[in-house]
C-alpha cells in the first residue's frame, strides 16, 4: 500500500495503470465467483436438504439456511425407504449399478486397449476401413438399437438382468475405448515395436512389456469415461429392467416421480446424492488426468 | 536312421503353421469386437429401418407398409412439437454453453490463482448424470418450494419464476439446465485450445500494442476456430440424443410441451405399442445426426489431407 501511495505521488500514470490492473483482477475474480456460486448452489442445496428435518423443509422451502441437523434421511434413502411397494431404499439399485458398471468398464477397456494396439501397431490391409466402421458406433443414438436389443436380450434370456445391461454397455463402449486407445498408441514410436520384434518378441509379449506399461494415461481416461457414462446411463436401464433389477438412475426417477402426497425432500435428496456420488468421487480423484487426456486425444 | 530323420518332418510343417497362426493373432483379437460393432451399427440400424417400414404395433411384425409410419409421424402434432423443441433447444443450448464456456475459459486463462479449483467447480456437473441434474433442478423450478419461494421469502413478494409450470416456458427450463450441465465441458475444451496457441504469436500482438480484448478477437480466437466447430458438433449430438434430462426434469410436460424426439421414440415403442412409428422416429433422429456429422467428418478428412500435403 505504501509503495503504491509513493508511486502515485511521483508518477500519476503508473498509479492509473496499477488501479486499472487492480480493477481488472477484481472483475475477473468477481465473475468467476459468481459462476462458481451458480455451479455449486444446486448441489449445496441438495446436501443441506439431505441433512435437515423434513418438517423444516416443508416450512422454509428447499432453499434456506439449515437450522437442524440429522442423518436419518441418509439411512432411510439407503435402506428402508419405500418405492413402488418394496421398502429397501436405494441399496439394491446402488449395487445393481455397481455390478453393472465395474464389469462393463473393465471388459470394454481391455477390449479397447487390445483393439487399439492392433489398429495402431499391427495394421493390415483394410484395417483403417475397419477402424472407421467401428467408429460409427460412437455416433449411434441408443433409440436405434432399442428394439433389436429387446429381441436379442429376450433370445439370450437376459431380459431384466444386470448381465444384459453389461452386454449392451460393452458393445456400445467398444467404439469409444478403441478410439481413445488407438489414437493414444499411434503416438508410441513404431521403432520401439520393430526393435522388440527383431529381438524375437511376439504379439502378446510386446503388448505386455511395452504397450501396457505406457498405457496408464489413456487407460485412466478410458476408465473414467466408461465408468461415469455407464453409471449415469438411463435409457437402457429403464427400458430393459424393472423394479429390483433397475440401476440407480432408473430407480431415482421412479422414486422422485412418486404420487401426489407431500414429497419427502430430505430422503429424496439423500437418494439423489447416493446416485451421484460414485462418478463424482471418480471425477474428483481422476479429473485432472481426464481433462489432460481428453484434450490430448479426443479433439485432434 | 538318425534322429534327424524323425525330427525334420515334425518341425518343418509346424513352423509355417505357427507363423501363419502368429500373423492371424491380431485379426483374431480384433474379430469379436468387429463382429459386435458390425451387428450393433449395421444390423441393428437396418433392423430398425425395416421395422419403421413395417406394420409393427405392440410386437415387431414384418408386414411391409412402405412409408406409412413416416407419413403418420409427420402428421402428428406431438412429433412436430418435439422437432420444434429440438431446434429451439439445440440453438439456445449450443450458443449459451459455448458463450459461457468461452467466457470462463478466457477468465481462467488470465493466470488466475487456484486455476485447478475453478476448473473443478465448473466441470463437475459433467460427472453428474442428467437424471440427478434434472431431478435437482425440477425441485428448484418448483414454484412452491424452489427459487421462486426463496426470492419471495427474501422480500421480493411478487417475484415470479415458474418456468416448468407453464407450457410456453417449460422448454427454457430444459435449456437453462442443459447449459448449466455442459458449459463446463465447453470451458475445458476452449481452455485446452487457448493453451495450445503459439505464445510467440500472442507476444507479437502485445508488442504491437494490441489490447487484451483485441489480441483475443484478432489473434487467439481465430486460431482456435476448429475447436468452436468441434464443441458445436459434440453439443448438437448431445441435443439430438437428449432423453434423460427431460425424463427427469419435466417428463415431457406440462402436456406435451417439452416432448423431444428421443422421448417420443420411447413413448411410442414402450408406452403406446406403436413400434413401427417409433422406429420411424428413431430413424429421423439418426438422419438428424447424419446431417450434422457427415459434413463434419468430410471436413475433418479434407483438413487432414490439406495439412498433410502442406507439411
Amino acid at each position: 500500500m505504501a509503495e503504491i501511495a509513493l508511486n502515485a505521488r511521483h508518477d500519476p500514470e503508473a498509479a492509473a495503470a496499477t488501479r486499472r490492473y487492480f480493477w481488472n483482477r477484481f472483475l475477473i475474480y468477481a465473475v468467476l465467483t459468481l459462476f462458481a456460486v451458480i455451479y455449486l448452489a444446486p448441489m449445496l442445496v441438495v446436501v443441506f436438504n439431505s441433512l435437515r428435518e423434513q418438517s423444516e423443509i416443508a416450512r422454509n422451502g428447499l432453499i434456506s439456511v439449515p437450522r437442524s441437523f440429522r442423518l436419518d434421511a441418509w439411512a432411510q434413502a439407503w435402506g428402508t425407504y419405500c418405492v413402488s411397494g418394496t421398502c429397501e431404499g436405494m441399496k439394491r439399485n446402488f449395487f445393481n449399478s455397481l455390478w453393472m458398471t465395474i464389469p462393463a468398464t473393465v471388459i470394454s477397456t481391455l477390449l479397447g486397449a487390445m483393439n487399439g494396439y492392433v489398429l495402431s501397431k499391427w495394421r493390415f490391409k483394410g484395417s483403417e476401413i475397419l477402424f472407421n466402421l467401428m467408429l460409427l458406433g460412437v455416433f449411434m443414438p441408443g433409440q436405434i438399437s432399442l428394439m433389436p436389443w429387446a429381441f436379442l436380450l429376450g433370445k439370450l434370456g437376459l431380459t431384466n438382468s444386470t448381465y444384459g445391461l453389461v452386454l449392451i454397455h460393452v458393445v456400445q463402449g467398444i467404439s469409444f475405448t478403441t478410439l481413445f486407445c488407438r489414437n493414444f498408441y499411434v503416438s508410441i514410436p513404431d521403432d520401439l515395436i520393430k526393435a522388440a520384434r527383431i529381438d524375437g518378441a511376439g504379439f502378446w509379449r510386446i503388448f505386455r512389456k511395452i504397450i501396457l506399461p505406457l498405457s496408464p494415461p489413456i487407460l485412466i481416461v478410458t476408465v473414467i469415461w466408461q465408468f461415469t457414462g455407464i453409471w449415469n446411463e438411463y435409457l437402457f436401464g429403464v427400458v430393459f429392467t424393472s423394479g429390483q433389477q433397475q440401476p440407480i438412475t432408473a430407480a431415482l426417477v421412479a422414486l422422485t416421480a412418486g404420487g401426489t402426497t407431500a414429497r419427502a425432500y430430505d430422503v429424496m435428496s439423500a437418494a439423489v446424492l447416493i446416485g451421484a456420488l460414485p462418478p463424482l468421487l471418480i471425477y474428483l480423484f481422476g479429473g485432472k488426468y481426464f481433462v489432460r487426456g481428453l484434450t490430448q486425444g479426443a479433439i485432434k | 536312421m538318425s534322429t534327424r530323420d524323425v525330427t525334420v518332418p515334425v518341425v518343418a510343417p509346424a513352423t509355417p503353421w505357427r507363423q501363419r497362426l502368429g500373423t492371424m493373432v491380431p485379426i483374431l483379437v480384433l474379430a469379436p469386437s468387429l463382429a459386435a460393432s458390425f451387428i450393433y451399427v449395421f444390423v441393428f440400424t437396418l433392423w430398425t429401418l425395416y421395422l419403421s417400414l413395417s406394420n409393427s404395433s405392440l410386437m415387431p411384425t414384418y408386414g411391409f407398409v412402405g412409408l406409412d409410419n413416416y407419413a403418420s409421424l409427420w402428421a402428428n402434432r406431438r412429433w412436430n412439437i418435439a422437432y420444434t423443441n429440438l431446434f429451439l433447444f439445440s440453438g439456445f443450448y449450443i450458443v449459451g454453453s459455448m458463450a459461457i464456456g468461452l467466457l470462463l475459459a478466457i477468465l481462467i486463462d488470465q493466470r488466475v490463482r487456484g486455476e485447478a479449483v475453478w476448473r473443478t467447480i465448473f466441470l463437475y456437473p459433467l460427472a453428474v448424470s442428467f437424471i440427478v441434474t434434472g431431478t435437482v433442478w425440477s425441485w428448484l423450478y418448483n414454484p412452491v418450494d424452489g427459487i421462486q419461494a426463496f426470492v419471495r421469502g427474501v422480500g421480493w413478494t411478487d417475484f415470479s419464476f415458474a418456468l416448468t409450470a407453464n407450457r410456453n416456458t417449460a422448454i427454457y427450463a430444459v435449456i437453462i439446465t442443459g447449459i448449466w450441465q455442459s458449459s463446463g465441458f465447453a470451458m475445458a475444451l476452449f481452455l485446452a485450445g487457448l493453451r495450445s496457441v503459439d505464445p510467440d504469436l500472442v507476444k507479437a500482438a502485445q508488442i504491437d500494442g494490441a489490447s487484451v480484448s483485441r489480441t483475443y478477437l484478432k489473434v487467439i480466437l481465430p486460431t482456435i476456430a476448429p475447436i468452436f466447430l468441434a464443441v458445436a458438433v459434440i453439443q448438437i449430438q448431445f441435443a439430438i440424443k437428449t432423453f434423460d434430462l427431460v425424463a427427469a426434469l419435466t417428463r415431457g410436460g406440462p402436456g406435451v410441451s417439452t416432448t423431444f424426439p428421443a422421448i417420443y421414440v420411447y413413448d411410442l415403442m414402450f408406452q403406446r405399442g406403436q413400434i413401427g412409428e417409433g422406429a420411424a422416429a428413431a430413424m429421423m433422429m439418426l438422419a438428424a445426426l447424419a446431417v450434422v456429422l457427415v459434413p463434419y467428418s468430410l471436413w475433418i478428412v479434407w483438413r487432414r489431407r490439406a495439412e498433410g500435403s502442406n507439411g
